[in-house]
Parts: C-alpha cells; structure tokens; sequence
C-alpha cells in the first residue's frame, strides 16, 4: 500500500529522511478448554507434559481431530475484524525439525485460510486514525516448549502447550512507526477480547507478535524486510522497531544492503540480533495434510456467529459519544476493555454521562493504578459509585466531600448513602447555620476581614476558614456567596 | 523434473537423513526414476476437476470442545530414551 507519506512519522538519518514500513504477524492463542485437534487440556501452567495425549506427542498411529470450538473462535474474530470468512478451508503440514514439535511439522493453513481480507481501524494517541490491512487468519498448531537452563547438556521438553489453538493474524505492510505498530497490537488484542477468542494475556504468551520491518527512501518501493521473532509485549515491539529501522537506516546510509534475515529482540539490552539461522531454515515443503479434510461449514453457521457477536469496541466508542455525550477521547479510554466498558455503562445509565466518566476515569482509574489492580477486582463497584454521582447531583453532598467518601467506600466498602448518614457527610445546604459559621469566622478576625475589602482576593482565606469550621460540609457556592456578601466585596 | 546432485544433499539434511557421498549418484538416480514415473501424470487434463480429498463425499468430522485427555505424563514420556520430572530429556539445543 502506498499511503500518502506523512512527514512527522519520518526518521532522519545521516543523509536524508527514511520512512519506517511495518507488517505484524500476530500469534493469538485461541481461548477454548481442549486443543485444536486432540482433548487435552488448553490450562495454562500444569506439570510437565501433563496437558498431552497420545496425538499432541505425535505418537504413531494418532489421528487429528479438530474442534468445532476453535473453528467458530476463528470466525469470530474474522468477523470482528470485518474479514472475508472462507466456507472451505485447507489444513498444510509446515514441516521443520525441532525437538518440542513431535510431529516434525506444524499443522496449519498455507493457500486456503479460514479468514481472508479484512480491515482495523486503529486509533492513535494524537487523535488521528489510521487503517491497517488484514491480509488472513489462519488456525495452527502452537509448539511445545524448550527449557535450556536446567542442564549444562540437556534441553527439558514439556508439550503441554503443544498442539493448543493459535490463530495468527498477518497484517498488510501499513503501518509507518512504532507508534502505529503499538496502536495496532493494542486494537488487536481489544478486540480480541471483546470477541472472547483470545485472552491477549502477553505475559503468558497468549498474544505474541512477528514484526516486519523493512526502510526506504520516502516514495521509493519497499526495502528488504527483516523480521523480529516472537516479540511477546507492546512496549518490546516499539523498540524492537526503532532499534531495527535506526539498524537498517546506518547499514544503507553506510553503502550496504539489507540481508533478509529473521532476527531476536533482545529485551535486556534493547537491540535485535541475527538468529543465524541456515538458509534451508525456510524450506517448510508445505503440503496439505492427508489426514485431514478440507475444512467446510455453511453461510448459516457462520450468519449465526455473527448474530450472537458482542458490540465491538468501534461502534461501543461512537454510541458511548452520542448517548452520554462523552468526549472522542474518554469513550475510547473507557471502551478499550470491556469490562471497563460495562462498568461505566452500568453507572452512567439513567445518570449524567459525563460525570460518570469523570468519576471513572479520574478517581477510580487512578486508584486502581496507584495499587495495581483491574477494574474486575475493583474494592468499589459499579452500584457503590453510582450512589455517589448521585449524591453529587442530588446535592447532597459537594464534589470534595464525594471523594473522601470515595476513599472510605474504597477502604471500608459499605453504602455510600448510609455513610453519608451515619458519618454526617451530608452537604449543609442551610443558609442560616452557613450564615453562622461565616459570622463567627469574620468576628473572630477583624484585622482579616478588614483587609479585605481592599484585597477581595483574601476572601478565599474566609472561605476556607469557614469550610474548615463546618467540616467541609457547607455548599461551596452558598459559602462562596455569603463571604463575599458579609465581607462587602462584590 | 529431474534433481541435480546438491538437490539430493538438500533433501537429505532437510530429512535429517545421513548419506554418504558415494550414495549421492546412486539416489540421484533412483529420485530421478520416481520423479520421470509421476511425471506421466501430467499428460492427463485435469483442467476444471477439483482435487478429490475423499473416496467417499464426506465432511471433516468435529469435536465438542470438551478435555478428554491428558494427566498421563509417564506415559507420554514412557518410551523416551531420556526423561526427568516428566520432561524429555534431548541434547542441549540452543539458538
């Protein structure tokens, strides 16, 4: 694709400006109990090769056979990303030697993938949009796993992720910087979750990413690409890529050119390096697997998958805007998870929107961050917060006393109208005991009060004072008002 | 289609198979016999004839996404020539 070049995403070099092209290859672990073609189980974790049947070990005579759950997870997400679903799809065998892939090949889809052409709307932090191109989906086999550290000459092979569902998602080469790569993952993974057909747990490895990189003199056509294996979180992924452009960029400024080669993302040093990998390494004799049939359903199963799809994040974001007037921005921070999502909607219903969002983005969202904890496990819930707008709006109580009740549903949990009871939180709204508390704080400082009607702005001094007085119980603007009116200032 | 000798060392190491240099041109030969063999294959038409996946017309057959196996580490690695703790035990292999 050939998108206008846009000259803030360019990188400088020595000579001249580059611009970046990225291509992603992303592995999402499918989210279902048993594996693609046998019944074991898909738990993460488990005693060594305790996950594994007699066909994930690839013993002789096993026979694969493939699980419905994971076909609909597949065309679930080809739907989310509005992608061309394939009525008849083809199983290949990827054949390389490795000791944690017992079968010495990969079952996978080569020509005929389950999921075609599709399209994802990503949205970056300075408020632009940008479209990535879905090339396909594919359903494959995931490998065992290598442990190379408990022995000086030994490796350990566990297989018990061995033969678990994996979807990989080859995205077109559109993406223009690291940002853009960054955006792109994280839109993925939403709507990945969303569907419900991958956890997108990246420390786990749920969620794993191949990143393309190639450079090139804006206008020109593509460089030669290398591709960084296996790089397993968001963040990785930006400086994989800008350490691999800034690689390339010096090898062709310095008059070399570019080995297509597959490379590692050395985390700890922040750097990628060559896997060294002999040149056969890529010769996988793709052929389609005799022990499986072509994959066929019909319109009507894939029309039924689609009508039990939940609202994506894309069309939650534009209805979150026009019901409850949020701002473009605030509706995506609160619909990039959906737990977050129905959190907010079950406060914001049948209340003011925007407030609602305020009090989430702003009060809970920080809590939870300061102590590390997901919405899900959030100590105040949905019921508890809304009680509290509410106690706002209905003027009950004033936006600074609502946060030290915030704090103590937090910490003590309990119902937030009670508490405003029980602990006398309730707003004084009662001109005449407010009136009092404002007199006994100007009669008790003379010399203040007449300074002040030469230096109005001392009557924020006598607003505090008296907000301290009634325990910051008084309403702000009847405080505010009778100050400035017994102070004589106007 | 015929295979040229480092064709046939190719194959081999992609295989993980050991041949001797001395066997190269003898299985050279006889990869070369099996390839002219299939070839006859290309003097019948088969344009517009989709590839037939099965003798009899049948669809793949499914499995309830339900864990039916499993919890038999020992005897996942019993044959191995090397286990510990339920792992495989192979030569270190490090990239």
């Amino acid at each position: 694709m050939n998108a206008p070049v846009n000259p803030k995403k360019l990188i400088s070099g020595a000579l001249g400006d580059w611009e970046v092209v990225i291509g992603l290859e992303v592995h999402a672990q499918v989210t279902s109990r048993a594996k693609l073609f046998s019944g074991a189980s898909t738990a993460f974790g488990g005693a060594p090769n305790d996950h594994v049947s007699l066909v994930d070990a690839a013993m002789p005579g096993m026979l694969p056979v493939i699980n419905a759950e994971c076909i609909a997870q597949a065309v679930r997400t080809g739907l989310g990303l509005k992608a061309q679903i394939n009525l008849r799809s083809v199983f290949d065998r990827k054949n390389y030697f490795y000791p944690d892939l017992p079968q010495g090949y990969q079952i996978s889809q080569y020509k005929s993938p389950i999921v075609g052409e599709g399209e994802v709307t990503v949205d970056l932090p300075d408020g632009e949009s940008i479209r990535v191109g879905i090339e396909r989906l594919h359903l494959e086999q995931d490998a065992g796993k290598s442990i190379h550290d408990l022995s000086p000459t030994e490796s350990f092979v566990d297989l018990n992720r061995s033969g678990v569902a994996l979807m990989e998602i080859v995205s077109r080469p559109d993406m223009r910087s690291s940002d853009e790569a960054k955006a792109y993952v994280t839109k993925l993974r939403t709507i990945l979750r969303y569907l419900g057909t991958c956890d997108g747990d990246m420390e786990k490895g749920n969620l794993r990413a191949d990143v393309n990189v190639s450079v090139r003199r804006p206008g020109e056509p593509f460089g030669t690409r290398c591709e960084i294996k296996n790089v397993n979180s968001i963040r990785f992924i930006g400086q994989a890529i800008e350490y691999e452009a800034r690689r390339q960029i010096a090898i062709i400024e310095d008059g070399g050119t570019i080995d297509q080669e597959t490379r590692l993302f050395d985390a700890g040093k922040g750097e990628t390096r060559s896997m060294r990998s002999k040149e056969e390494a890529h010769d996988y004799r793709y052929f389609p697997d005799p022990d499986l049939l072509p994959l066929e359903f019909d319109q009507v199963f894939v029309d039924g998958l689609a009508a039990a799809l939940p609202e994506l994040p894309d069309e939650k974001k534009v209805r979150f805007i026009g019901d409850y007037g949020l701002t473009p921005y605030d509706a995506g921070v609160l619909t990039a998870e959906r737990e977050t999502a129905d959190y907010f909607e079950e406060i914001a219903r049948g209340r003011d929107g925007k407030a609602a969002a305020n009090w989430v983005i702003n009060e809970l969202f920080g809590r939870l961050n300061k102590e590390g904890k997901g919405i899900e496990n959030s100590p105040v819930s949905a019921d508890q917060l809304g009680a509290i707008v509410d106690l706002i709006g209905e003027k009950v109580i004033s936006g600074k006393i609502a946060k030290d009740l915030f704090e103590i549903v937090w910490s003590e949990g309990g119902d937030p109208r009670e508490l405003v009871e029980t602990r006398g939180m309730k707003q004084v709204t009662d001109t005449g005991a407010i009136e009092a508390a404002v007199d006994q704080v100007i009669a008790a400082n003379p010399d203040k009060a007449e300074q002040a009607k030469a230096k109005p702005t001392l009557a924020g001094w006598f607003v505090g004072q008296v907000m301290k007085a009634t325990g910051g119980k008084a309403a702000p603007a009847a405080v505010n008002a009778l100050v400035k009116q017994k102070l004589g200032i106007e | 289609m015929s295979v040229d000798e480092a064709t046939v060392r190719r194959i081999a190491h992609l295989s993980r198979i050991a041949i001797e240099d001395a066997d190269v041109p003898r299985m050279q030969g006889e990869l070369n016999a099996i390839l002219a063999f299939v070839e006859q294959l290309n003097e019948v038409d088969v344009a517009g004839v989709e590839p037939m996946t099965a003798v009899t017309p049948m669809r793949m057959k499914q499995r309830e996404d339900v864990v039916t196996d499993g919890g038999k580490a020992a005897v996942i690695v019993g044959n191995a020539p090397a286990s510990e703790d339920g792992f495989f035990l192979v030569p270190k292999v490090v990239e």
